[in-house]
């Protein structure tokens, strides 16, 4: 669905939308300026919908390669979860530690 | 409204005019000794996020690369699945969990390895496979609070041992009808999965998982209503219960003038019933798209071909072995799932009867070390049995000596004093026990059916203690009816 | 006139009399005529100097690369051989993973983090016997051609500290044009590279994708993402990417290759090489192009006619659709790739009453606007119902650019353009993002392409400013490209 020419490109209900899927907060104030901003670059690819794309796949790797395995051999670092659970900001029992979850996993 | 269960059956019954169908996502781990796209070992337990590295933490700057294994795991099961195994991509499927390092998945979207399979459920009815693709785990949290459940939980700890390790998923089409189906469905397909050696199949240990979409319609529609997907179904048994408990709850809800609404929904073991996950405000975007750091994966057809030319015979495979060779469906199907129809065919190809042979590996053999029975020797039981040389009975006697001790029927026979008995002698023996019972005789004849019964026993009695149970119960009854006949004529 | 930071002596950081090129040092240091301590302290020494003012760095490893420099002279008092960089100082931007050295991509997310591990270009270069001397400054996670979104604070351009260096590698051009060190790395997503060296008068180069592994590179774009070297000279530029390139088993898009020879060929000039002049990347147009920028590209196609080569003019329609393609597939791939930073496992955290809370406020406050404007494209371009229009769409674009490209490849060996149509600019003066966003006109081609490309340093504008010119070439065509390039350099 190819946005039509006249049609406003984005909203600031979309921003608020993605900010959300993409877990973060905005405020309202930024929701401002972003939403100008975002909107002309989305304005700009416009000129993406002038080319004839009929029966052109895309490209998802530049160099085409496929394949690429690696042996199914163990490869352990010392420390590694020394140094990760060093490197956490909330630890306890060896575990990383969270918040109470809402939501499941998908 | 509660589940009526019990332990191996389950009254598959919604109120008349209503039937289920079921599709099931099965997740599989994969056999190997790293993970899917990690060197970090895969293996169950251990001390919590040991079994780790910098590429399954998601640390930044850290690459997948994939586990050549886990493919050619993943075509073995493709292949006995009847799939088209095919080029594939693989996609990250992005939702922010705490289980999940990266925050994102790694699995396989619109281009999956494996498509358009099928299973053939032992009971028969053949089940289509939509695909079965690859994907990698995610981490455990513990949810830590007052009751320890994840809604008033107070916070969670997480363990990352488990993520990335490679996955199997396994999606039905939702061909389904009884939770039993679904049962068997799970049972066949782990059978599978452990015969070609990709999986454990372990549920104990959450090696193999069950989502089930369960939805009900008229007897007789064709249409799909809406569905309910159930997770955490983590027993063959609650497989069972959580599709029958939820597909009448649909019913339920349709009688009353409602209807369900599409959600996921989780099994809850100790209440016997499903509840609705925590509703999220708006529904998920997973925003798939090709992972750049994964190249595809295009097996070769000769890399196929080499895989299909090392997978054992399957179950499916095994059973019909059999059931060409006049052993009937259900007894296969055990003979199969107790590993033993390799002894059954070959004892029926040294020329036992089929039929005895598939009763004594289902109703006697279920012993240790049946397995190292010798296929001629069980061959020769048969074939005495069948020559009217042992009883039924002696011969499952035989039978249980000859896994003990591992000697030919005809010794253990002979040596038991198991005489072959011609019926003659069978004849006189049971009319000398008559001529001296006279007294109970008279009464056996006159008496009605239930005294008779009584009589019955007692004359069959004698003539096993005579035989030192030799005696087969069924001639012995014949030679009495046969000669109440004639005394009554 | 520019006014460059100087020197307490006086002299411009920027002229660089009394520094060796790195191939001139290892060959000093391997044959033990000078010492790699000797050449590391003249480097810190400048950094000591000039960095206040530069802000190239946002981490100088001292006593590592002080240990560093030292097993390299003992090494050859043992009579062993350090390795072709041997004693040459290479300074890292910050987004190349260093055990033990923290690496923050300039964001407040991963301040303070510490890898377990080095990136296999990082594991390389020390090999080779290189010492690196730190980690330069850039745009948060690599996004931005100005430096300017550093959460440190930006870097400034050696020849104009109230100009920009360009970026996002900004760091690491301001350190090699201003001497702090012999060379460095950077990464180039979209011209991060190529665009501050033309900036900063260095050479910089981005390799064919795949050609050097990206283990240890924290992604911005994944399928655009390539590590290259900056480096006073072309001699000195294919030294290092000698060194850094060739298969890596832990990169699944690793060219399974050995890394190409490219030193020895330098000399060999461009005598009947085909260039084409790009005539959509060169002003044709498209507005924004100086007019200075344009007449040292003109010269630099006339040197190379005089140096035996065939220019023409030649066009790719697609060429100019590249920016919007860019700016759809390398923020879909950074909203994903940025979703780890999520408060659990390391870097910034800020509380609340659940997880997914904790997730989005960490995230805000640990992420600077630019950031959170590319996510939010990203993953509007990802998302139900607009992934088809702007993603895929985005993603065919690229297979018509790639087959367009390949068609002139058939008629030419490399293609020219300017490296950036404009000069170092002003801070502040492309505040609005799509402003800043056109600035990477040039240099976005060869990412969506996967083609190698290096920019030369071709003269200034009237100001003082530097100028480069840039040389493309077909994948794996680097051979040809640095020949061309050291023709160029060589004409000056
Ligand atoms: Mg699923
Ligand atoms: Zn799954």
């Amino acid at each position: 669905m190819a946005p039509e020419p006249d049609d406003p490109v984005l909203t600031r209900q979309d921003v608020a939308k993605v900010a959300k899927l993409a877990l973060l907060d905005l405020s309202d104030e930024e929701l401002d300026r972003f939403t100008p901003q975002l909107a002309a670059v989305l304005e700009h690819a416009r000129d993406l919908q002038s080319f004839d794309l009929t029966g052109v796949p895309p490209t998802h790797h530049p160099f085409p390669l496929v394949n690429v395995f690696r042996p199914d051999e163990v490869e352990l670092a010392d420390d590694v979860r020394e140094e990760a659970l060093a490197a956490a900001p909330a630890v306890e029992d060896h575990q990383f530690r969270v918040p109470p979850v809402l939501g499941e996993s998908a | 409204m509660t589940a009526t269960a019990t332990p191996d059956t389950i009254d598959a019954g919604l109120p008349a005019g209503w039937e289920m169908v079921i599709g099931l996502e099965v997740h599989a781990e994969l056999a190997t000794a790293t993970k899917m796209f990690s060197p970090a070992p895969n293996r169950f337990g251990g001390d919590p996020n040991t079994n780790v590295h910098p590429v399954c933490l998601g640390l930044p700057g850290t690459l997948p690369v994939v586990n050549g294994k886990a493919i050619e795991l993943a075509i073995r099961i493709g292949l006995a699945l009847n799939c088209t195994v095919q080029r594939c991509v693989f996609a990250r499927k992005n939702y922010f969990y705490p289980d999940m390092p990266k925050d994102y998945q790694i699995s396989q979207y619109e281009e999956a390895l494996n498509v358009d399979g099928h299973l053939e459920l032992p009971s028969g009815p053949v089940i289509g496979i939509e695909r079965a693709h690859l994907e990698e785990d995610t981490g455990k949290s513990t949810h830590m609070g007052v009751s320890g459940r994840i809604h008033d939980a107070g916070y969670s700890l997480v363990d990352y041992n488990r993520a990335g390790v490679p996955l199997i998923e396994i999606v039905s089409r939702p061909d389904l009808r009884t939770p039993d189906q679904a049962r068997e469905y799970v049972d066949e397909l782990r059978s599978i999965l452990v015969t070609i050696g990709a999986s454990d199949g372990k549920m104990e240990e959450g090696s193999l998982r069950v989502d089930a979409n369960v939805s009900v319609r008229p007897v007789g529609a064709t249409e799909l209503r809406t569905r309910c997907e159930i997770k955490n179904v983590n027993s063959l048994r609650s497989v069972g219960r959580a599709i029958l408990y939820e597909a009448r709850r649909h019913v339920t809800l349709y009688e009353a003038g409602e209807r369900p609404i599409q959600e996921t929904r989780h099994w809850d073991e100790e209440a016997g019933r499903t509840r609705a996950g925590r509703s999220k405000e708006e529904a998920e975007d997973y925003r798939y798209f090709p992972d750049p750091d994964l190249v595809p994966v295009d097996p070769s057809p000769e890399w196929i071909d080499e895989i299909r030319a090392t997978l054992p015979p399957l179950p499916s495979q095994r059973r019909h072995a059999l059931m060409d060779r006049g052993a009937p469906a259900a007894g296969a199907a055990i003979a199969v799932s107790r590993d033993l129809d390799g002894l059954a065919l070959a004892a029926i190809e040294a020329g036992a009867d089929a039929e005895r042979v598939i009763t004594h590996v289902a109703n006697n053999l279920a012993v240790d070390r049946a397995e190292s029975l010798s296929p001629a020797h069980f061959a020769d039981l048969i074939r005495m049995e069948s020559a009217g040389e042992l009883t039924a009975t002696q011969a499952k006697q035989v039978l249980a000596d000859m896994v003990a001790t591992g000697r030919p029927p005809g010794d253990i026979a002979a040596e038991k004093g198991f005489q072959a008995m011609d019926s003659s002698e069978l004849e006189t023996l049971v009319n000398g026990i008559i001529d001296a019972n006279l007294d109970e005789w008279g009464r056996f004849c006159a008496g009605d059916d239930k005294a008779r019964g009584k009589l019955q026993g007692f004359f069959t009695g004698q003539v096993m203690k005579a035989t030192k149970g030799q005696a087969d119960g069924k001639a012995v009854n014949a030679l009495l009816m046969a000669r109440l006949a004639r005394d009554t004529a | 006139m520019t006014n460059p930071v100087t020197l307490p002596d006086g002299t411009p950081v920027t002229a660089r009399a009394g520094l060796a090129s790195a191939v001139e040092v290892a060959a000093a240091v391997r044959s033990g005529s000078t010492s790699a301590t000797e050449l590391l302290e003249a480097h810190l020494a400048r950094i000591e100097a000039a960095d206040g003012a530069l802000h190239a760095f946002n981490h100088v490893t001292t006593e590592r690369a002080r240990a560093d420099a030292a097993a390299v002279d003992a090494a050859v008092a043992a009579g062993q051989d350090p390795g072709p960089l041997a004693g040459v100082t290479v300074a890292l931007k910050d987004n190349l993973c260093t055990r033990g050295v923290p690496t923050t991509c300039s964001s407040r997310i991963l301040e303070g983090w510490t890898p377990p591990y080095d990136a296999t270009v990082v594991e390389r270069l020390r090999a080779a016997g290189a010492v690196v001397v730190g980690k330069t400054n850039l745009d948060e996670f690599a996004m931005g051609s100005s430096t300017e979104n550093s959460a440190f604070g930006p870097t400034r351009n050696p020849h104009d500290p109230a100009r920009v260096p360009g970026g996002s590698s900004g760091g690491s051009a301001a350190a090699v044009a201003a001497g702090l060190t012999a060379v460095a790395l950077g990464s180039d997503t979209g011209g991060s590279i190529r665009q501050p060296a033309a900036l900063c008068g260095v050479v910089g180069v981005k390799p064919t994708y795949g050609l050097v592994s990206r283990y240890g590179l924290v992604a911005f774009a994944s399928s655009l993402d390539q590590i290259g070297p900056f480096a006073p000279t072309v001699a000195d530029a294919a030294l290092v990417l000698e060194t850094i390139a060739g298969h890596d088993r832990r990169d699944s898009t690793s060219i399974p290759q050995p890394a190409p020879a490219l030193s020895a060929q330098l000399g060999d000039g461009v005598e009947g090489l085909r260039i084409g002049i790009v005539s959509e990347l060169s002003g044709q147009g498209i507005e924004g192009f100086e007019p200075e920028v344009l007449a040292r590209l003109h010269e630099a196609a006339d040197a190379l006619t005089a140096a035996g080569a065939k220019l023409d003019t030649v066009s790719v329609p697609s060429a100019v659709a590249g920016l919007s393609a860019y700016y759809m597939i390398a923020p879909a791939e950074a909203s994903s790739n940025l979703a780890r930073y999520d408060g659990v496992r390391y870097g910034l955290r800020r509380e609340g009453p659940n997880t997914a809370a904790m997730m989005a406020a960490s995230r805000t406050a640990g992420f600077g606007p630019e950031v959170k404007r590319r996510i939010m494209l990203g993953t509007y371009a990802l998302s139900a119902g607009y992934a088809d229009a702007f993603y895929g769409r985005a993603q065919r674009i690229r297979t018509l650019m790639i087959s367009e490209f390949a068609r002139v490849y058939e008629s030419f060996d490399l293609l020219l353009c300017p490296t950036s149509p404009c000069v170092a600019f002003e801070f502040g003066a492309k505040a609005d993002p799509l402003t800043m966003y056109l600035n990477d006109v040039c240099t976005i081609p060869s990412n969506l392409t996967g083609q190698p490309a290096i920019s030369v340093p071709f003269g200034t504008d009237a100001t003082g400013l530097p100028v480069g010119v840039q040389v493309m070439a077909p994948l794996l065509g680097e051979a040809a490209m640095f020949r061309a390039a050291a023709a160029l350099e060589g004409s000056r």
